[in-house]
């Protein structure tokens, strides 16, 4: 009985310092695993749901894959898992994924307080609001005393709360803990509108039996910077999801596809020319495959590819790149230079 | 070997060790999770409840806005959490009794239509109930813009009814002590009257007396004139009612939900605590003449309320602790306002530990006030 209880003890305990001591660098990690293990959203269409044939398609899950690209030079060397809104930090922090690539803003006490490092923004988005056309409503501060469905436990509320209080009104906030019931309250019309961030409102739109019928108001109440994040104190790791993310978007600045990637390998550019791994020796800086960037194009293809291919204007969802262009198209993508 | 040969030495030993060991793995893993938190520059502690919540609860019972603090914000997920329990506590209770006395009905078509109650009740998981009734109210019901005026006033669609309220602008708590004061004297009176009906065999009209001292502070108190209160009924606005009293349909959802569960459960405890009555007192009671309701209410269901009350006490915890469920449908009760703020914050372990510890803490109160009642219903041995 005695010896019992004691090797229990004992086994919760080296339980415990194993878990402690298993914190080696990320990127060792990964590659001893053969596999990136990443984090997305339950399903969202557009940024991470799986298609009729089980593969994951969506802009954050080619995020994953552009990373897995980088590391092993191969996409499909990566776990996805799908993690609750609730638990996804505690998901990154316990270990039990890589990288988490899920519709996140990035803000200063997430940042601060949650032990993680957020990447470069891939996404600029911004909550608005959805309303049904019959409403007949055309700005979000007509929108006092309505009810508003949301998700919990995100941003979303603090910012409806912070946007009525500035215009002086009053509303009642609906919370549904899933994503499913959030949206069947909304087209039954127990909510007069639904609030999330713009991209996740133009999948809502699209899965609803007639979009036309409704509308996303003018409004962006907040500033939503999606961003991909990383456990904090693993400055190599973090440094191979930036530039995973750079690369997609110094492509685009540079006219690298994924069909032309080949060819540019012979390109005179010596920006381009160390971007694809031609000179320089920048991948071993990472602890990378000197060809890192090659296969990062070779595989999702450029920044603009990955979002024509997921949100863009032929897709369900349709979302115009409004924000989300080159820095010398007026828009917010500037990775910094690749030298 | 002198100790170890001793059984009370070595069960006292053994209980020792086990105690021991759980302290230990306690001490060990809030130890390891404090370190791993620090190491990985993870917030911890509890000033976060001081700070400012910023978030919106639709359901309020207290006076709640987003500038009050984390703490109250908790606080007023506590409170719907412990109204909506309350409510599906004292209903179910009331309709379990009856069909449990109607599940023991000579009428075939009764017995067997409360048998069928019980077992569709019990036989599916709540949550999937609760889907049930909340998307049957915004489904069935039309959105609020179109609501059904049932009588001028009250209104009902997919965002719950909406009825007139009362609404106090003074003398609100000078009500409130001249109706505790009425119900303390009634109390008072009743228990005077019933000690000298008993003594002296005879019929007196204490009833009539507690009655008026109950209702007589309140008067007073309304004829003083320091108690003004006005109706105030829901009025359309631009999108919904504003105004009076709003039912919303998470809560009915939930209520409907937890009652009728906790009905089903109370039902077979009711059947079987009458069921171990022993015949005898039956047939005892038709002996005397007395009617088979007054069997029932005089002579089988204080015997059977022995029975009863213990595991009344579980199905009563459970419902408790099911109201958590209400999540799902989006009623703001404690586990959903501590999430958000768990969210807000990124203070997971405190957050659950706040209410998993006030969870433990309400069961237990839950139980010893059981236990107290249990007490007192008990078989009195002399």
């Amino acid at each position: 009985m005695k010896r019992k209880f004691l090797a229990l003890c004992a086994a919760t305990a080296a339980l415990m310092v194993g878990a402690t001591a298993a914190q080696s660098a990320t990127l060792d990690t990964v590659k001893a695993r053969g596999k990136l293990i990443c984090g997305v959203s339950l399903s969202t269409p557009g940024f991470a749901a799986a298609d009729d044939k089980g593969r994951m398609q969506g802009f954050d899950a080619d995020i994953c894959r552009s990373i897995a690209a980088a590391v092993f030079g191969d996409p499909d060397k990566v776990d996805f898992v799908l993690t609750n809104i609730n638990t996804r930090f505690q998901a990154l922090q316990s270990g039990e994924i890589d990288v988490l690539s899920r519709q996140t803003t990035a803000t200063f006490s997430r940042e601060t307080s949650l032990g993680i490092d957020f990447g470069p923004t891939v996404f600029y988005d911004g909550q608005g609001l959805l309303v049904p056309k019959s409403l007949g409503v055309a700005s979000a501060k007509e929108l006092t005393d309505a009810a508003i469905c949301t998700l919990p436990g995100t941003t979303t509320s603090q910012n409806l709360t912070d946007f009525f209080r500035t215009i002086g009104g009053k509303f009642e906030l609906v919370v549904f803990e899933s994503p499913d019931e959030n949206r069947a309250a909304f087209y039954s019309g127990r909510c007069e509108a639904i609030s999330s961030d713009r991209s996740d409102l133009a999948s809502i739109r699209a899965v609803a039996n007639n979009p036309d019928d409704y509308v996303l108001l003018p409004e962006t109440i907040s500033k939503e910077p999606l961003a991909p994040a990383v456990r904090q104190n693993d400055s190599n790791w973090r440094d191979i999801v930036s530039w995973s993310v750079w690369m997609l978007m110094a492509a685009e600045e540079k006219g690298i596809t994924q069909a032309n990637v080949d060819e540019m390998l012979k390109s005179e550019d010596p920006e381009v020319q160390r971007m694809l791994g031609g000179a320089d020796e920048l991948g071993k800086m990472l602890g990378l495959d000197n060809k890192w960037g090659y296969n990062v194009i070779k595989s999702v293809g450029n920044y603009a590819e990955v979002f024509d291919r997921n949100l863009g204007e032929k897709t369900k969802l349709g979302m115009t790149r409004g924000p989300n262009t080159q820095w010398n198209a007026g828009g917010l993508l500037y990775a910094p230079p690749v030298r | 070997m002198l100790f170890l040969n001793d059984t009370r030495f070595r069960a006292a030993f053994y209980q020792f060790v086990a105690i021991s060991a759980v302290l230990l793995a306690a001490w060990v893993m809030y130890r390891t999770a404090s370190a791993n938190l620090a190491r990985q520059d993870i917030a911890t502690g509890f000033g976060f409840l001081s700070r400012q919540a910023g978030i919106a609860i639709s359901e309020t019972s207290i006076a709640y806005g987003p500038t009050d603090t984390v703490a109250r914000a908790i606080l007023v997920g506590l409170i719907n959490t412990i109204k909506v329990s309350f409510l599906a506590a004292l209903f179910g209770t009331i309709i379990g009794v009856f069909v449990g006395i109607g599940r023991l009905s000579a009428n075939p078509l009764l017995s067997r239509l409360m048998l069928a109650y019980v077992e569709v009740l019990r036989n599916v998981p709540l949550l999937l109930y609760l889907f049930l009734w909340y998307f049957l109210i915004i489904l069935v019901f039309p959105p609020v813009r179109q609501a059904i005026q049932l009588f001028p006033g009250f209104f009902l669609s997919n965002s719950g009814l909406a009825v007139p309220s009362l609404e106090w602008h003074s003398g609100f708590e000078l009500v409130l002590s001249a109706l505790g004061l009425g119900i303390a004297a009634a109390l008072v009176v009743r228990s005077v009257a019933r000690r000298r009906r008993i003594a002296s065999g005879q019929a007196n009209a204490g009833w009539i007396v507690a009655l008026i001292l109950l209702i007589l502070p309140v008067l007073a108190v309304w004829a003083s004139g320091q108690v003004s209160l006005s109706w105030s009924a829901p009025e359309a606005g631009r999108f919904r009612l504003t105004g009076g009293l709003q039912i919303r349909p998470e809560f009915v959802a939930l209520l409907v939900g937890l009652m009728l569960n906790l009905s089903a459960s109370v039902a077979e405890i009711v059947r079987a605590g009458i069921q171990a009555v022993s015949k005898g007192q039956w047939e005892a009671a038709q002996a005397l003449g007395l009617p088979r309701s007054r069997t029932l209410r005089l002579v089988v269901l204080p015997q059977a309320l022995r029975v009863i009350v213990p595991p009344l006490t579980n199905t009563y915890l459970s419902v408790f602790k099911n109201s958590s469920l209400a999540i799902a449908i989006g009623y703001p009760d404690l586990v959903m306002v501590s999430n958000t703020i768990m969210n807000q914050t990124g203070q997971a372990m405190e957050t659950i530990a706040i209410f998993m510890g006030i969870y433990l803490g309400l069961s237990v109160l839950i139980s010893l006030f059981m236990n107290w009642y249990n007490a007192r219903v008990a078989l009195k041995t002399r």
